[in-house]
């Protein structure tokens, strides 16, 4: 089933002779069980892809949709409301707040959404389990190193019944090992039944995905999925590698 | 690398015989670069004739163990100590292909950039899932000789990306095509 659907979207800022076309009639399906990594030299469109994609911006023209709801035709509350439940975003800079603990940080969007408190920090404590951070719910992020950080916003993106996760850079700062361990983690729960949109410039974190999108002055321009024989990829016998 | 400084390292271990050599050096390579036993036969004489190795008496199975002799050992430690030489490496046909493919006249050099790209991005893709499958603590020599493939191919995919990059701004001179005698022509493209 797919989980995200762009129709031939545009995007442009502005009008007239200072209009920026952002994006150029792209489309893109997202399977359940699917990662789909975009790559793309700076103003290639990448994170206004993800955010028509996300609800928080709206195409020009062309269509998205999210789980079989077409976004368009959504009133502003309901887009709201679609973002909170179905939506888990992780960006670059994490937006945790800082007066908040981890598991209050994690609860949030629950708590927006009316969840009772009780169940809202049960859930909360078992995202944070799920990322490795059982027993840090008490935390306050200034507390947490930076990977901790970025696995709580994993952890706030993942809460409830959210299907469709977007992320924008989201090893960001992070050294190789640590940025290892948030993609692997994304990687899991897109196995479980999520779809993820990965918006990177680092070729080895973009190798998570199933399929890469190379996008280019707002058109994808290619797009790799992954071989079926990874042994014919390793060097021959004698080879001088 | 050389097999020959792989079979001392392994054989610091402790002695082995030919077979045991051959599953220990695919098996620490993650089976990146099997070798047939011939090869570790050879390698073994040539080892023994330089005094790097001395062949210890026969098991009761017919099997002929060898063991590192102290030559083998500084061998192996100045191996390990000598970082290798990037000329060592074999030209990169890749690099030379494009330089060609800029300029030679009809070719397009965006093409050729985004085919290659895509193709070791795939590349990228399926050592990401081998090392994916390889997560125990055991994995590790696997995992790094992964990495290394990785780290390759990534390069090259930023490199790739600068190639695009630097062809936007890139619109191609007048070819000039030897008429007469080449020091005319050669002349004739510096001005």
């Amino acid at each position: 089933m797919s989980i995200l659907e762009l129709h031939d979207v545009h995007r442009v800022h502005g009008s007239g002779a200072t209009a920026v076309h952002a994006l150029r009639g792209v489309s893109l399906t997202v399977e359940e069980g699917e990662l789909v990594a975009v790559m793309g030299p700076s103003g290639s469109g990448k994170s206004t892809l993800l955010n028509l994609a996300g609800g928080l911006d709206r195409p020009t023209r062309g269509e998205v949709v999210v789980e079989g709801t077409a976004l368009g035709a959504c009133s502003r509350p309901a887009l709201a409301a679609l973002r909170r439940r179905r939506v888990g975003y992780v960006f670059q800079d994490l937006n945790l707040l800082t007066s908040l603990t981890a598991a209050e940080n994690v609860a949030l969007p629950l708590e927006l959404d009316g969840v009772g408190v009780r169940q809202t920090r049960r859930l909360a404590l078992a995202a944070l389990a799920e990322v490795d951070l059982g027993g840090y719910g008490p935390r306050f992020p200034d507390e947490l190193s930076g990977g901790q950080q970025q696995r709580v916003a994993i952890a706030r993106a993942l809460i409830g019944q959210r299907r469709l996760l977007l992320a924008d850079e989201p090893t960001g700062a992070l050294d190789s090992q640590t940025g290892e361990a948030v993609l692997r983690l994304l990687r899991a729960r897109v196995d479980a039944g999520a779809a993820g949109v990965l918006v990177t410039h680092e070729a080895r974190h973009a190798a998570w995905a199933d399929r890469v999108v190379f996008l280019r002055d707002g058109a994808i321009v290619d797009t790799s999925g992954p071989l079926d024989q990874p042994d014919e990829l390793l060097p021959t016998p004698g080879g001088g590698r | 690398m050389s097999i020959k400084h792989g079979l001392l390292a392994l054989l610091e271990r402790g002695p082995m015989h030919g077979y045991q050599l051959r599953a220990a050096f695919e098996e620490s390579t993650g089976g990146t670069w099997p070798l047939n036993i011939g090869q570790v036969y050879t390698t073994l004489s040539r080892l023994e004739r330089d005094e790097l190795v001395r062949p210890l008496p026969r098991s009761e199975e017919g099997q002929r163990p060898h063991e590192i002799t102290d030559a083998g050992r500084a061998e192996l430690a100045s191996w390990f100590a000598t970082p290798v030489g990037r000329t060592d490496r074999p030209r990169d046909e890749l690099a030379i292909k494009l330089a060609l493919a800029l300029t030679t006249p009809g070719v397009d050099v965006r093409a050729v950039v985004q085919a290659q790209r895509s193709a070791t991005m795939r590349t990228l893709q399926e050592y990401t899932r081998l090392k994916a499958r390889a997560d125990q603590p055991a994995d590790l020599a696997w995992r790094l000789v992964l990495d290394a493939m990785l780290f390759q191919a990534e390069a090259e995919v930023r490199w790739l990306d600068h190639c695009e990059a630097s062809l936007v701004r890139y619109s191609p001179p007048p070819l000039r095509v030897p008429r007469e005698a080449p020091d005319t022509a050669t002349e004739a493209s510096r001005q």
